[in-house]
């Protein structure tokens, strides 16, 4: 090949790789600002002040009134949020924890203990996943008023597992698939039972794997809105999805600066702790899908 | 977790004999660990699924809970009722509208979230947003951002001269239904997004790298090696999409309550509002029932893509 055709090539790869760099980053700037958008009016909004938010001619994306704090310090002291929160909260924990008790060992059993039913059962769990509460509300709202439960948290923690199960018992094949079988092997070998090896071996492992089933079934345990909407009504018991739009309005009157620092006060940790294991939910969902 | 293992010292060998022989019986053991799960599933997803199916046969209401067979009646009031028909053609366009999108835009996001460049980790976070705020209040941030009066988007285009007068987001039909079709998408890109990612990182980089050492341009690469080998893939999210399009309520009810006049009323909210705001369970349940077939295809249509994931 003679130099200059050689110098030609180089500068055309050159060319197309600043082209595909900057087609990157106006592809990446715009993705962020079309998706974190409403979050950055929501945070402008939570901190102004009335004269200034509701005036058709102000630029709305400035402040022309210095901030206020007043509607965030009005969240937290003059409405249930902080219940709302609370109730988020626990009823988040132990959902995440009958999720990792029930769906951890069906888990292993699908992925480990090969039994001719495997299979089908994994397929037959995923389908429960795709099962939405849209369908079952109506029904389920029967057996939470049979089991005493109506307007308490307890319905929504009796209820939310059927979600976070088998997405957890999903996501968990996936990961102890990746563990190699002879780790188990060996220890068995060693003289552990299948038992033993389960839980000091193959628990330590899957650590990973549970860490991320923790942030998901939380995550999914947040965001439910229907089950929450049709089996809890009493303000004090709800948890933030259906707390948030209902406490903050008032008849027609929507305190828009508290509801929107409300929605970043939940939307900003959740998606940090997400972000975090957001490559383990990748490799996670690749084995438990390929591979399942 | 809970599950310990016997102690090996400081136990009577008979004993420890016989429990390894028991926490060694694979086939014992995967029961075990299998059916609390299966318990609690059949008892809270699959029994209410055949109570529902018992319901929209029955005359149950709030106020009544006894259960008297009342046969097809409920279909037909359902069948009579122009709102369900409406409610059914708004969850068909919501749903194939959503999906398009949500693998058009998805699959562009995907490739630029696996690309290297700086500041990744703040355009991943700012992304993800949409996917990991509970959705009952990322709508409201939309309730806001489409408000009558102060929509700042209105504003935007009040200050470029397109309109004079504001648009009246979830006002006007047209309006609405495409806002909330605009709010499906854009919840759900990201979440499309990871999924293809995770395709995407699963293609042997020497597959890529041969054919650009063969001198395949990237559109050219895009189109003969990326989107076939990650169609399943591709699949799967844009059902995933689907899955959540038409069986979610929670969009229509904050932003619209399913107005004006039902125009984006779906089957989800319409048989809430029969169902729980209307006390009328039997009414609610065969509504909401129409899910069920939309639902089976998409599930048996998932698991076939990701047979054909296992072939490749």
């Amino acid at each position: 090949m003679r130099a200059a055709e050689v110098e030609r090539m180089r500068r055309q790869a050159r060319r197309r790789h600043i082209a595909s760099r900057v087609t990157v980053y106006v592809l990446a700037a715009m993705a962020a600002l079309f998706a974190a958008g409403p979050f950055l009016w929501a945070a402008i909004t939570a901190f102004k002040e009335n004269r200034d938010l509701y005036r058709r001619d102000n630029n709305p994306f400035i402040f022309n009134l210095a901030p206020t704090r007043e509607h965030v310090d009005y969240l937290f002291t003059s409405t249930d949020f902080p219940t709302f929160v609370w109730n988020t909260l626990w009823v988040g924990l132990l959902v995440t924890a009958i999720t990792l008790g029930l769906g951890l060992p069906a888990a292993y059993s699908l992925a480990r203990l090969d039994r001719p039913w495997s299979g089908p059962m994994a397929i037959a769990i995923f389908f429960v996943y795709l099962v939405p509460p849209t369908l079952l509300f109506l029904s389920l709202s029967r057996v939470v008023v049979a089991a005493g439960l109506q307007d308490k948290t307890w319905a929504l923690i009796l209820v939310y597992p059927t979600i976070t199960i088998p997405v957890s018992v999903w996501l968990l094949m996936g990961f102890l698939r990746a563990i190699p079988k002879d780790i188990e092997e060996q220890a068995m070998v060693d003289g552990y039972s299948r038992l033993g090896a389960f839980a000091r071996i193959v628990l330590p492992l899957v650590f990973p794997g549970i860490v991320a089933v923790v942030v998901f079934a939380f995550t999914l345990t947040a965001s439910e809105f229907i089950y929450a909407l049709a089996f809890v009504s009493p303000t004090t018991e709800k948890p933030i999805s259906t707390g948030v739009p209902t406490a903050l309005v008032r008849g027609d009157v929507f305190f828009w600066q508290s509801l929107q620092a409300a929605t970043v006060l939940v939307a900003v940790p959740i998606a940090l702790v997400f972000n975090l294991f957001l490559n383990r939910f990748i490799a996670g969902f690749t084995m438990g899908a390929v591979k399942g | 977790m809970t599950q310990t293992s016997a102690p090996t010292a400081a136990v009577p060998e008979v004993e420890v004999g016989q429990r390894r022989r028991l926490a060694d019986r694979d086939g014992l053991l995967a029961w075990v660990f299998l059916l609390p799960s299966v318990i609690y599933i059949v008892a809270l997803a699959a029994i209410p699924f055949f109570l529902a199916i018992a319901f929209s046969f029955s005359d149950v209401t709030a106020g009544d809970p006894s259960f008297d067979w009342v046969g097809l009646r409920n279909y037909a009031r359902v069948f009579d009722d122009p709102v369900f028909w409406q409610s059914l053609r708004n969850t068909v366009i919501f749903t194939a509208i959503s999906m398009l999108l949500i693998v058009l835009l998805g699959k562009i996001l995907a490739n630029v979230l696996i690309a290297d460049f700086r500041g990744k980790w703040l355009v991943r976070f700012l992304v993800l947003l949409p996917w990991t705020t509970p959705v009952a209040l990322s709508t409201i941030a939309w309730l806001w951002l489409l408000d009558s009066v102060f929509s700042p988007i209105d504003w935007v285009l009040r200050e470029v001269g397109v309109i004079d007068a504001n648009m009246y987001w979830l006002g006007e039909p047209d309006l609405a239904i495409a806002s909330v079709i605009l709010v499906h998408v854009w919840r759900l890109v990201p979440l499309a997004a990871v999924i293809m990612m995770a395709g995407l990182v699963a293609i042997p980089r020497d597959v890529q790298e041969a054919a650009e050492v063969d001198g395949a341009g990237f559109w050219r690469r895009m189109f003969e090696i990326t989107i076939p080998l990650t169609m399943p893939i591709i699949a799967v999210a844009a059902l995933f999409g689907a899955i959540l399009t038409f069986t979610d309520m929670t969009v229509v009810y904050v932003l619209t309550r399913g107005g004006p006049t039902n125009s984006t009323q779906v089957l989800a909210s319409w048989a809430f509002f029969r169902g729980i705001e209307g006390g009328d369970v039997g009414q609610g349940a065969a509504i909401a029932l129409f899910l069920f077939p939309l639902l089976l295809a998409a599930a048996v249509a998932i698991l076939r893509s990701v047979r054909r994931m296992e072939v490749t």
